[in-house]
């Protein structure tokens, strides 16, 4: 495990380098979208591919993040009406809190909601459970859209710095803070995936009634499973409204978040670390061409067709393509 | 000595049908039970209320001495109750090796503390050797035939190095030959100190297994006793023959 995080860790600064090389700040937003989905669908992968539960309400656990910082950051402008003067000299002191703490926070609050949609859905099985999930992303979006606090439908501006001390622009610090977020992301499913914690998952998918027969707690299991993913999707939305700048329900509750945490797995392949992030570098590096040269409505087509695509030549996605092509070899 | 298993006026019902009617049923330790009985009598049933998968609305079980109502199936399987499936149920995406990993990773670990990832290889190994899938320990569940299923899904159960076996109809639709085979492995079990109970409508492989046998119908049991008596009591006869 080690060895790994080590060469995660060295992919990413070297990558961070890289793109900071040509000096144009559109690349680090560019980018920023892409590794943001790494975690994204890495997080999904792990309730979804592993344990093959279809989470269609990635959006809601990414909002949950978002919005979390959102109201921490209206609370810390807000600190000096909203709590008697005597303690807000020392709250002054706290607030307003920086990134990897928002992160955190946005981690903690989607992973306990994630626990709670575990308990509450895990009992439902296939499409039941992929349509409690929507419902419970339709539900969390009725939520925020009135809750004023944090703007309600009309939405709340996050006024992010300009410059990050000793890295330049702000946005490099977000693409850095998204970047190590990767590597952990990375570095759980892996972990996960060569663990009794994976076995206990994949028995889960094959076949709930034989792995609970093998001894494995097949519900504490899914929620470890639930609340990981959530954590995981809340941590990646945690950062988000200091990206955009104006954070509103449909862009944070956004369908593009959902198929994208879906499709890019599918399209990679779901039974490894490795699919996700091939599946997200290729479908994201894509939908980013797509959006300076073409259109940015015409990355949802792109998904669409790609996933029928490979739906028909690659089911197993890419990895589970080239794992048959090599099984195939070894077998001549 | 006290039984192993032990279950009284156990009853099921599944809406207004009752499935399982105050059954009583006790195993000694290192028995070979045989329990028979018509399609629909509610065999599988008794074996998903003694394994957990399914709750019994009424009666206890109780396994080497502790009630286990209530308890969830993995727990069970914890305490020494394994069981195979009807039809197999293999994890297909897994290995003939891993797909015995499972049990051992999560039964016997938290049986008796963290194993050693050699220990681990060397058990799944030597369990299927003894079911002879040894040469394809590294291929999936859909490469192997139905016989050779069977005998991964036996030695799965036995992975979780259970007290109790019980293997519910793990010969039906096999040849003569692959019969002898199972039973042979079942004997083999056996020997080495664990309780079996088979559950077969093939009449000469109970005969030939069982010690003593067990008779369903209808969700009642309606004799218990030495293989000979058992198929010679008259209402056995009717139940089986009509009348």
């Amino acid at each position: 495990m080690l060895p790994f995080t080590l060469i995660s860790v060295t992919v990413a600064i070297g990558l961070f380098l890289l793109i900071r090389m040509p000096n144009i700040e559109y690349l680090f937003v560019a980018a920023y979208t892409i590794v943001q989905y790494v975690v994204l669908t890495t997080a999904w992968n792990i309730l979804g591919g592993y344990t093959g539960y279809v989470n269609f309400g990635s959006a809601a656990f990414f909002a949950l993040g978002a919005y979390s910082s959102v109201a921490l950051a209206t609370f810390a402008n807000q600190l000096d009406e909203l709590v008697p003067e005597s303690i807000a000299p020392m709250l002054h002191l706290i607030f307003p809190l920086s990134i990897p703490v928002l992160i955190v926070i946005g981690g903690v609050v989607s992973g306990i909601v994630g626990l709670g949609m575990g308990y509450l859905t895990l009992r439902l099985r296939g499409a039941f459970f992929a349509i409690a999930t929507l419902a419970m992303a339709v539900v969390l979006q009725t939520l925020v859209v009135n809750w004023e606090f944090v703007g309600g439908s009309s939405g709340a501006y996050i006024v992010r710095p300009g410059e990050f001390p000793g890295l330049g622009s702000y946005m490099q610090y977000l693409f850095a803070l998204m970047l190590a977020l990767a590597v952990l992301a990375l570095v759980t499913a892996r972990a996960i995936e060569r663990s009794r914690l994976g076995y206990g998952f994949a028995a889960i998918r094959d076949d709930e009634l034989a792995a609970e027969a093998s001894g494995v707690p097949t519900l504490r299991l899914k929620l470890i499973a639930t609340t990981l993913s959530g954590t995981l999707m809340g941590m990646a939305g945690a950062p988000f409204p200091y990206y955009i700048g104006y954070l509103q329900p449909q862009s944070a509750f956004s369908l593009e978040y959902a198929v994208n945490s879906i499709a890019m797995p599918m399209i990679g392949g779901t039974m490894s670390w490795v699919g996700p992030l091939v599946g997200t570098l290729l479908l994201g590096t894509l939908q980013q061409t797509a959006n300076v040269t073409i259109s940015s409505a015409v990355n949802l087509l792109l998904v669409g067709l790609l996933l029928i695509g490979f739906v028909i030549v690659a089911p197993n996605g890419i990895v589970g393509l080239v794992q048959d092509r090599l099984r195939a070899r070894r077998a001549k | 000595m006290s039984a192993l298993l032990q279950v009284q006026e156990l009853s099921k019902r599944f809406g207004g049908f009752v499935a399982l009617d105050s059954i009583d049923l006790e195993v000694q330790p290192g028995e070979r039970l045989g329990l028979i009985g018509p399609n629909g009598s509610g065999k599988s049933t008794l074996v998903n209320c003694i394994c957990g998968t399914l709750q019994n609305e009424t009666g206890t079980v109780q396994f080497d001495g502790h009630p286990v109502d209530g308890l969830a199936a993995h727990e069970r399987t914890h305490r020494g109750l394994a069981r195979s499936f009807q039809l197999p149920r293999p994890f297909p995406s897994l290995t003939l090796a891993d797909n015995l990993r499972v049990p051992m990773l999560y039964t016997v670990h938290s049986r008796s503390g963290p194993l050693h990832a050699e220990n681990i290889e060397a058990r799944c190994a030597e369990l299927l050797q003894m079911v002879g899938l040894a040469k394809k320990a590294r291929q999936r569940p859909r490469d192997l035939t139905q016989v050779e299923m069977r005998k991964l899904e036996l030695a799965r159960a036995m992975a979780a190095e259970p007290k109790l076996l019980i293997a519910d109809e793990s010969m039906a639709g096999l040849s003569h030959s692959e019969i002898e085979d199972i039973l042979a492995l079942l004997v083999r079990l056996n020997e080495s100190g664990i309780t079996v109970i088979l559950i077969e409508h093939i009449m000469t492989a109970v005969m030939s297994f069982s010690q003593r046998l067990a008779v369903l119908v209808s969700g009642k049991k309606i004799a218990d006793g030495k293989p000979q008596d058992v198929v010679r009591d008259p209402e056995v006869v009717r139940a089986y023959l009509g009348q």
